[in-house]
């Protein structure tokens, strides 16, 4: 490895724009003659729309444009769909009900768009936005997922009867009920996984233009995937054919899987750009983000896993009720089958597992992928389980881990998913010997005298990554493939540009992606420039979520990177009178193996656009791109410990330590790595303690707002201790598994088990609040 | 309609603005300054905090009309004659940010604490004192780590030049 080649500690590349000020996010774009929408959204959770009155808005100050779902509609745009198809066990596809951009009869939650305002400033489109006359007839509610399967429940969409959207099986339910039937013991557990709110700092946003001369389309926008954003609204919205659609994504304010979808906001600003004559920009409030932002995890479920005399684990059953919310988003059907069933044999061989999946709408905000999306509640499942298990069976709750661990790879699971690698005693060993959990009596003891209840749990999880082998997902109902795309091009002077489909909404990619080129050439990463998030520069990509830059973005550069360097060598080659086999690049030089024969790297890329003297036959020019299609998930795993403290009067918990040992295979950036667990910590931490998103029974929103909604903050989180061990990949070129979600996924179940473990009642639902923690207390008392 | 006159990183501006208009809303749209962000609409999350006459202040709170007179001193202004302020340099060397949008408040916001406290820090009052300021991204870790670096090089810088 070079100073700034693969595995080096590089300081970010992109820092210097974000450290002065210089970052270029949506909201910040100006173009000329711009104008500003203010959306009127139902104040209802249930309503029939009967009419709307636009008149007296359409006359206020600076107001352009009043628009409705109806007009929306009168011109083509299309329903808002979901691009994953789940079948019910009986064979039957997922009921999806119709999604208007703009509503147009009815609205199903307390946020859903009905009227786009545009004027000339954003003050005046509100302004104006209260004056449009919307007349609902109110309908009953359900918020609830387990009472909106219920007979008599209010129904949301006449194409989803019961408001059941899919009814799934995975796994053999015969097996595993043999399974039990002969079973020791068995542990049983009713969990609730709290619906979050992903809350990245900087709120959707987006800019609609509309180029009449060339009948052609901009967007900017808040977006994960710009590339997936175009072909959605291109292939099933009827915007514009692609070639009329450019969507860019400028610098992104984190996303943690709210920014993958293409949200209704995007399509009508374009619209309306066309229809109003003027460029769109929309930018959302904080209260807008809570009402109508994609909300993730809200799953019940009830476990149940079984073990024999020797405390092996024989079985599991499952049975989850997940909450879709009102409408189905882009990826909502994938994330409680196909991304948390398949999780849910962990890090243990399982010989039979059953799980179900009953998917329900209610009047709330659509729920989608979130930070891990259905991995967390994977996890959450069976690490909650076995540690409650472990208590049951009065044996250690590491020891009842290592004693179910899988050792031999890879392993076939029975719920789809084959592990290809993993050590996960070294993540325990490690995370147990940093923790010093063999010495937490004695914390517990001395913790006792001072009236604290101290607590230890762990989790030992495992999740997928690398989303994914495209001709996979396509058999499971993917409705794309999930390959990613680059290039490389070397300009004639030498420095180098990586065009990728990747796109950074925080993790760096402007400094790990030249560090493959760094290492590759030898160049330095300033002469390495990171093109993306613009579909007029990239030609196509998946974009950026389920920690897939790496272990796939990444591959699809290497893949690029091998192509360069084999015309490269062959240039060389010939420059150098010497065998194509014989070259090899260091330090910035392409050389003759062995002799003091070598060119600068610069001067075989200049050769390659003179071409005054290229090999027979070889075209000019140094470019080369590639796809790359994984052949496999990758599989991050670790060991996560919390130690808690609860002051038994209050209730209140103090996380005293977090250790954090995972193996994410080979690492490109360290440091980058290391920020990424932190970062994903203190997301699930905050699920853990903090988070709750509450809607009363009307369906109103009583946590959207940061006066309601508990964001971690500084003060409640600790410094972390994290660590990595290494088993490497063998899926993809450079061993990555990925890492982007794996403190998200981790986290919750350690700390909840550890508060369990202080407090002696396991019966604690997230986010244990000190209200929640002491009345579990006073529960047991 | 009010007319607004600052001092703003160094320059003298004025403009006019609507009554309600705040100040951060002047900066980003009237002086074009959108290193200063909006992240929330209840003063809670910190990523517009801009100095005003020497103090950290949400630009949120705070009407552009109301700050007229007023020396402003945003993100942009930090730096001076192109050199980094050791806040700035501290967050990156200690990976203190990820996507940006917080950072800018983050930076002005420590700036000031560190400004009130020139004897130095410990973690436990960056943490208390980083209450008005969210970060999704970074756990906070390593901007904890970047305000203690910063602090600890500036008032050993401060100790030095006395």
């Amino acid at each position: 490895m070079g100073v700034e080649g693969i595995g080096a500690r590089v300081l970010r590349k992109e820092d210097k724009r974000f450290i002065t000020g210089k970052g270029r996010y949506t909201d910040d774009m100006v173009v000329p003659g711009m104008k500003h929408a203010a959306f009127v959204r139902s104040p209802h959770a249930h309503a029939k729309v009967t009419s709307i009155d636009a008149e007296a808005a359409k006359k206020m100050p600076g107001v352009i444009g009043v628009l409705t779902g109806k007009e929306l509609k009168a011109d083509g745009i299309g329903n808002l769909i979901c691009g994953w198809m789940v079948h019910s066990k009986d064979g039957s596809p997922m009921k999806m009900g119709a999604w208007s951009p703009l509503a147009t009869d009815a609205v199903r939650y307390v946020g859903d768009a009905v009227v786009i305002v545009v004027a000339d400033t954003k003050g005046q489109a509100r302004d104006a936005a209260e004056a449009v006359e919307v007349t609902y007839e109110e309908l009953p509610v359900v918020v609830n997922a387990v009472a909106a399967m219920k007979q008599g429940a209010p129904q949301l969409h006449p194409e989803a009867s019961g408001n059941l959207i899919f009814d799934w099986d995975l796994g053999d339910e015969k097996a595993t009920s043999d399974a039990f039937a002969k079973a020791a013991h068995v542990t049983k557990l009713d969990i609730v996984n709290n619906r979050l709110v992903p809350n990245a700092m900087e709120p959707r946003a987006t800019l609609g233009v509309y180029d009449a001369a060339e009948d052609h389309f901009t967007c900017w926008t808040t977006s994960q995937n710009p590339h997936v954003a175009r072909l959605v609204m291109s292939a099933f919205y009827n915007v514009a054919p692609e070639n009329k659609l450019r969507v860019i994504a400028p610098d992104v304010g984190g996303g943690f899987g709210s920014k993958i979808f293409i949200y209704p906001e995007e399509v009508i600003c374009l619209w309306a750009s066309k229809k109003t004559g003027v460029p769109v920009k929309w930018a959302a409030d904080r209260s807008e983000s809570f009402l109508a932002d994609a909300h993730g995890r809200d799953h019940a479920t009830h476990a149940e896993i079984a073990f024999d005399k020797d405390n092996r684990i024989v079985g599991l059953k499952v049975q989850t009720v997940a909450n879709f919310g009102a409408y189905m988003s882009l990826f909502s059907s994938s994330v409680p089958t196909y991304l948390y069933a398949t999780l849910l044999s962990g890090q243990y061989d399982i010989p039979a597992i059953h799980a179900n999946v009953k998917a329900v709408y209610t009047n709330t905000a659509p729920v989608d992928a979130y930070r891990g999306a259905g991995r967390p509640e994977a996890s959450f499942v069976v690490e909650r389980i076995m540690e409650t298990a472990a208590r049951e069976l009065k044996v250690s709750p590491a020891e009842l881990r290592r004693k179910n661990f899988i050792r031999s790879f890879p392993h076939q699971t029975p719920v789809i998913m084959t592990y290809d690698a993993g050590d996960f005693d070294a993540t325990l060993d490690a995370a147990t010997k940093a923790a010093d959990y063999a010495g937490f009596e004695k914390r517990r003891d001395e913790a006792a005298k001072r009236g604290k209840l101290r607590g230890i749990g762990m989790s030992c999880y495992i999740e997928a990554c690398g989303i994914a082998p495209s001709a996979a997902v396509g058999s499971l109902g993917a409705g794309v493939g999930l390959w990613e795309s680059a290039e490389v091009r070397v300009n004639a002077v030498g420095t180098i540009e990586i065009l990728t489909g990747s796109h950074s909404h925080g993790q760096g990619h402007e400094t790990t992606f030249a560090q493959l080129a760094a290492e590759r050439f030898g160049v330095p990463i300033d002469s390495v420039s990171i093109v993306h998030g613009d579909t007029d520069k990239v030609q196509m990509g998946m974009g950026t979520y389920g920690s897939r830059s790496g272990a796939v973005g990444m591959s699809a550069i290497v893949k690029a990177l091998d192509k360069v360097e084999a015309k490269a060598k062959k240039i060389a080659a010939h420059l150098l009178e010497a065998d194509e086999a014989d070259i090899e690049i260091k330090n910035g030089d392409v050389k003759v193996a062995g002799t003091d024969k070598s060119l600068p790297w610069f001067q075989v890329a200049l050769a390659a656009y003179t071409a005054h003297n290229l090999p027979s036959g070889m075209e000019p020019g140094l470019k080369e791109g590639a796809f790359y299609d994984p052949s496999n998930f990758t599989f991050p795993g670790g060991c996560h410990i919390c130690e808690v403290e609860i002051d038994p009067d209050t209730g209140t918990t103090e996380i005293v330590q977090f250790v954090a040992a995972d193996d994410f295979g080979k690492i490109i950036n360290p440091m980058i790595v290391e920020g990424q667990v932190h970062g994903g910590l203190a997301q699930g931490i905050g699920q853990a303690l903090l988070e709750g998103t509450h809607y009363d029974d009307s369906g109103q929103l009583l946590t959207a707002s940061y006066m309601d909604y508990t964001m971690p903050r500084a003060q409640n989180l600790p410094s972390f201790n994290v660590m990595t061990t290494e088993t490497v990949c063998p899926s993809n070129p450079l061993g990555i598994k990925g890492c982007g979600e794996a403190g998200a996924i981790g986290s919750p179940p350690a700390v909840i088990n550890a508060i369990t473990d202080a407090i002696h009642n396991n019966d604690l639902t997230m986010p244990a609040t000190p209200q929640i923690v002491w009345a579990a207390i006073q529960a047991v008392k | 309609m009010a007319k607004v006159e600052l001092f703003v990183n160094g320059r003298a501006v004025t403009g006019e603005a609507e009554d309600r208009t705040l100040l951060v809303h002047f900066l980003r749209e009237n002086l074009g300054l959108t290193g200063t962000h909006v992240g929330c609409d209840t003063s809670q999350c910190g990523a517009c905090v801009v100095h005003v006459d020497g103090r950290a202040v949400k630009s949120c709170t705070m009407l552009a009309a109301q700050a007229s007179g007023s020396t402003v001193m945003t993100i942009e202004g930090l730096s001076a004659n192109g050199e980094l302020h050791p806040l700035q340099v501290a967050f990156r060397e200690n990976h203190a940010l990820q996507c940006g949008f917080c950072t800018p408040g983050m930076i002005m916001s420590s700036a000031d604490m560190i400004r009130r406290h020139p004897n130095g820090l410990d973690e436990a009052t960056v943490r208390a004192e980083l209450e008005g300021n969210i970060c999704r991204c970074t756990g906070y870790h390593n901007i904890v780590k970047a305000v203690l670096d910063a602090s600890d090089k500036m008032s050993k810088a401060a100790v030095k030049a006395a």
